[in-house]
């Protein structure tokens, strides 16, 4: 299992906020990582830290070998990056947009159809193709973010909180995906839906307050609570830490 | 380069697919009437020259010109989308400039568009078609510095009314220094090389002399200038307010 995306004790400060405080973990091909936390964690912001969105305050990000300082670009073509709320251009349709993407992703000829083809058959987004992005609902809004993020088919996929505001149909499609496509690529997956980390993920990372508490398997993260139940783990695990502070 | 040409494409056919250009352009091609033909005597002169056409234009400009840059970065900041733009594979100068690039053409487009004048001229007179392609060139330049700095205002705010303002305000800034009511405050004191320097800075002198049919190489040189400082700050800025 190469590494995919290396982080060292990255921090993130916003004046006198510290959103995150000396992180660091790895993840490697074939792994989906569950980035879990309180609202305010700092789970997004170290996900627009690897994608190159925000300049950390200290510490390093490395991703398929590229540092994201030093050679942004390379990091930015290797990575799939659905943002938090999965903002597009509302005015465009969601045809144009998808294109654009594969006009910037420089996909082309045959393997821009098959996987513009591709991405709209398995994000089942068919029948809202012709739709400009600002009439979709909100489940519709986050799988064309979705499908903008995979469409390159990239080897690392940073996906913030990819099934927020989908119906339990439409959550259990975009996990299968996950699941599908997570043999070959680093996934981290950013969500308040703790069964989802059960469901999806291979190993979970627990960050409060900026602080990373937790980094371990479902398993083991369940083994921290007395009843088995995972949401009595996250909360000894990240409670504690409020009271202790 | 694929950076820049796919978001110049993009953001340039994003005008199409909102009322916005087509509310612009009839706007732009009402007023531009209007000045010509009532505040400029176009047919009381008595001369086959669009003078009275082109000398509205920086004042056309002045309103019409942010209504159109307004948008161009203050609405990716408060949408969020400037979050997916700038994790896509394009460095943040391409971007600056291929959303500036598609504004320019964009007015080049009105620009066009304003023909009938051209044909009118020509139906009633003859005029030197020379110095109206060098006007038509000259008012285009012109419109490219207004356009920078709407584009990097913009950038300061996620209100458009907050940079539509600001950038009026500053635009004025740059028309005015060439106006006697202004060169006068500082006629009575300052050294002449001082207003010199002012005067040189606006808008109007330099435009005055490509309207007449004369592209003088200062003019562009002027104006390359403005708009290569303007956007190399619309750069710094994206680049520390993207995340705000």
């Amino acid at each position: 299992m190469s590494q995919a995306i290396k982080i060292k004790s990255l921090s993130k400060s916003f004046g006198p906020i510290h959103a995150v405080r000396d992180v660091s973990f790895d993840v490697g091909h074939g792994e989906v990582l569950g980035f879990l936390g309180p609202n305010g964690a700092g789970k997004s912001t170290t996900m627009k830290m690897i994608t190159g969105f925000l300049e950390p305050t200290s510490g390093t990000v490395e991703v398929d070998g590229h540092d994201v300082l030093e050679d942004a670009l390379s990091v930015k073509r290797s990575i799939g990056y659905l943002p938090e709320g999965a903002p597009a251009y509302g005015e465009m349709t969601v045809r144009n947009f998808l294109n654009f993407i594969a006009d910037i992703r420089e996909l082309r000829g045959s393997t821009r159809n098959q996987r513009l083809n591709e991405v709209i058959e398995t994000i089942n987004i068919e029948n809202v193709i012709d739709q400009t992005i600002e009439t979709l609902s909100k489940g519709y809004k986050r799988r064309v973010g979705l499908a903008q993020a995979i469409l390159h088919d990239p080897n690392i996929l940073v996906l913030d909180e990819p099934t927020d505001g989908l119906d339990p149909n439409q959550k259990h499609e975009v996990r299968n995906l996950i699941k599908k496509m997570a043999k070959e690529k680093a996934i981290i997956i950013s969500t308040h839906i703790l069964e989802e980390v059960d469901a999806v993920c291979t190993r979970a990372i627990i960050i409060s307050s900026g602080e990373l508490l937790f980094d371990g398997t479902p398993e083991q993260l369940i083994a921290k609570s007395e009843q088995g139940d995972i949401d009595h783990a996250f909360r000894n695990i990240t409670m504690s830490k409020t009271i202790k502070s | 380069m694929n950076g820049l040409i796919s978001i110049y494409k993009r953001e340039l056919t994003s005008y199409f697919v909102t009322p916005v250009a087509y509310v612009f352009i009839v706007i732009f091609l009402f007023m531009t009437g209007v000045f010509t033909f009532y505040l400029g005597a176009f047919y009381e002169s008595n001369q086959a020259d669009l003078e009275p056409f082109f000398r509205f234009h920086p004042w056309l400009y002045l309103f019409l010109i942010p209504a159109i840059s307004m948008r161009l970065w203050s609405d990716e900041r408060k949408s969020g989308s400037i979050e997916l733009l700038m994790t896509l594979p394009v460095s943040i100068t391409d971007a600056v400039v291929a959303k500036y690039l598609a504004a320019w053409t964009f007015t080049a487009i009105a620009l066009i568009l304003t023909f009938p004048m051209w044909i009118t001229v020509n139906y009633l007179g003859e005029p030197d078609n020379a110095v109206i392609l060098a006007s038509y060139i000259g008012s285009l330049i012109m419109a490219g510095g207004f356009l920078a700095i709407g584009s990097c205002i913009s950038a300061l705010t996620k209100s458009q009314v907050i940079s539509f303002v600001i950038s009026v305000v500053i635009c004025f800034m740059f028309i005015l220094s060439g106006f006697p009511m202004v060169l006068d405050l500082f006629e009575s004191w300052a050294p002449q090389a001082v207003i010199d320097a002012i005067a040189s800075f606006s808008f109007l002198t330099h435009f005055t002399s490509i309207k007449k049919g004369v592209i003088d190489m200062r003019d562009v040189i002027y104006f390359s200038a403005l708009i290569t400082f303007w956007l190399y700050v619309n750069v710094v800025i994206v680049e520390n307010k993207k995340a705000d």
